[in-house]
């Protein structure tokens, strides 16, 4: 079973580097925060996938605080592009 | 059992992985900001909550599903706030004339 989740991982990590795509070529800035947004979610399940395939517990806390960092840029972008700052 | 309840957590998690797929490709196809964004939010937050469910049929009802369930309550309460703040930011420029797109 671990080694099924393995290669579920891998094709996480496949369909990260395909969002990377439209943050490489997205027209507007939040067609990039969006592409960033979507690869921030895959790379959160990642780290859960692979806590349970190597049973280590403590992973669970840097994917908690992954989302964290990853929702708190993406509101940052927002407030920068309606405000024009960021006080 | 133990066979029983692999198939039924590999069945969820691979749907979990087809639904990412769908939000990657929506992502790629699509032609504007607000579909994009409209195609992977809710794929992005079904596939996730699938995954999780697959893996805690794995781990058993232990300190460690809770964890899981915690990071799955916080990605399905931030990841429409996420997009619902991004589009409303995007509508702003439109609607104001300096968008870039």
């Amino acid at each position: 079973m671990s080694t099924f989740i393995v290669f579920c991982a891998t094709a996480l990590v496949i369909l990260s580097f395909a969002s990377l795509w439209r943050a490489f070529v997205g027209p507007s800035v939040a067609d990039r925060v969006a592409a960033i947004n979507v690869v921030s979610i895959k790379v959160t399940t990642l780290i859960l996938l692979l806590s349970v395939a190597f049973e280590t517990t403590s992973y669970i806390s840097v994917a908690l605080v992954y989302a964290m960092i990853a929702f708190v840029a993406t509101l940052g972008v927002a407030k920068y592009l309606t405000k024009g700052a960021l006080d | 059992m133990e066979l029983f309840l692999n198939i039924v957590s590999a069945f969820f998690i691979i749907s979990g992985i087809f639904f990412f797929t769908v939000g990657v490709v929506g992502l790629i196809r699509m032609p504007d900001v607000f579909s994009r964004l409209h195609a992977t939010t809710k794929a992005d937050t079904l596939g996730a909550g699938l995954v999780v469910v697959g893996l805690a049929i794995q781990t058993g009802f232990s300190r460690v599903t809770v964890g899981l369930f915690m990071v799955l309550a916080f990605v399905w309460l931030t990841n429409p706030t996420a997009a619902h703040t991004l589009a409303k930011a995007q509508y702003t420029r439109k609607h104001r004339g300096e968008s870039d797109d």
